[in-house]
């Protein structure tokens, strides 16, 4: 495995490039399929507002992969990803406007380990809101 | 009805192995919106030091579904009501990378049930190995099971 970056070359404070992503309806259902979650609170809002929600919500799995490319985009190589962790603090709603919402993602190096490994902490938006808690990983540099 | 503390070692162990191909990967990362070649194109993951393909951070995730008759989550005398549950944490260990060609044994085991207000959280723990017992990956996942705590005398109607 052979990551990009390289271990020296990066402190605590380090700062990873941010992304954004769009997520319309269509996505959970490319999501849906590729991961076999079919819930149906991800496809159809009457179910989703007869439990309590204010719409479709994107699935947690789904805003936790498109976080976790702030990561691998910055290290180049996805197999240098050793841990990654969240917990889901608050719903993605997506509305079926033809826009959809849009995600907000940035990450920022908090620790350097033994063996090469930083720990990255991410921080997940949408509209400002905090989307995903204590969403960490660990990343194996070269 | 809360939740049955006893199954908390209780393992799962998936009936068929998880067999990894291009395709998977290909159409997962298709899903998330990654374009990362080294998800797709054998050749690009080999400059990275990959035998094929390999698999996004996220993508064991699958194996839930897959296997999801052979998942505590389903096990009537556990006692979880699906539509009481929402997702709390996910954690991926990952031993090594998972790639196309991986031919994956799936272990499922209820790690913890605690209560947490008027909530019970149950974690689950699956563990991933090749045949020849390499370990690859543990994925820990907690679902928060709401309003199923039995009420304490102090905690009743909190």
């Amino acid at each position: 495995m052979t990551a990009v970056v390289v271990y020296d070359s990066v402190e605590v404070g380090t700062v990873l490039p941010p992304l954004s992503f769009p997520i319309q309806r269509a996505n959970l259902v490319m999501y849906a399929g590729a991961s076999g979650d079919f819930n149906i609170i991800h496809w159809n809002e009457k179910v989703a507002t007869a439990v309590g929600l204010p719409d479709v919500i994107a699935h947690g799995m789904l805003t936790m992969a498109e976080a976790g490319r702030v990561v691998t985009d910055w290290v180049g190589d996805p197999g240098a990803v050793v841990e990654y962790g969240v917990r889901f603090v608050r719903p993605v709603v997506v509305p079926d406007d033809g826009v959809g919402t849009r995600l907000d993602v940035s990450g920022v190096v908090t620790e350097k380990l033994d063996d090469g490994r930083v720990v990255v902490q991410l921080t997940a938006t949408v509209g400002g809101d905090k989307v995903l808690g204590q969403a960490r990983a660990t990343v194996r540099l070269a | 009805m809360p939740l049955n503390a006893d199954f908390v070692g209780r393992e799962y162990p998936a009936a068929e192995p998880y067999e990894v191909s291009r395709e998977l990967i290909r159409r997962f990362a298709d899903a998330i919106g990654d374009p990362n070649p080294a998800y797709r194109d054998p050749a690009a993951a080999r400059a990275l030091g990959h035998p094929d393909v390999v698999a996004p951070p996220t993508f064991l995730t699958v194996l839930s579904f897959r296997y999801v008759v052979d998942s505590p989550m389903v096990d009537p005398a556990l006692g979880l009501d699906y539509s009481r549950v929402v997702h709390g944490e996910q954690r991926f260990v990952a031993h090594r990378p998972v790639h196309a060609g991986d031919v994956l044994r799936v272990v499922s085991s209820v790690e913890d049930i605690r209560v947490a207000g008027r909530n019970e959280v149950l974690t689950t723990r699956t563990a991933v190995s090749t045949l020849d017992g390499e370990p690859v990956a543990d994925i820990y996942s907690s679902v928060v099971s709401r309003g199923t705590a039995v009420a304490t005398q102090e905690g009743e109607g909190a």
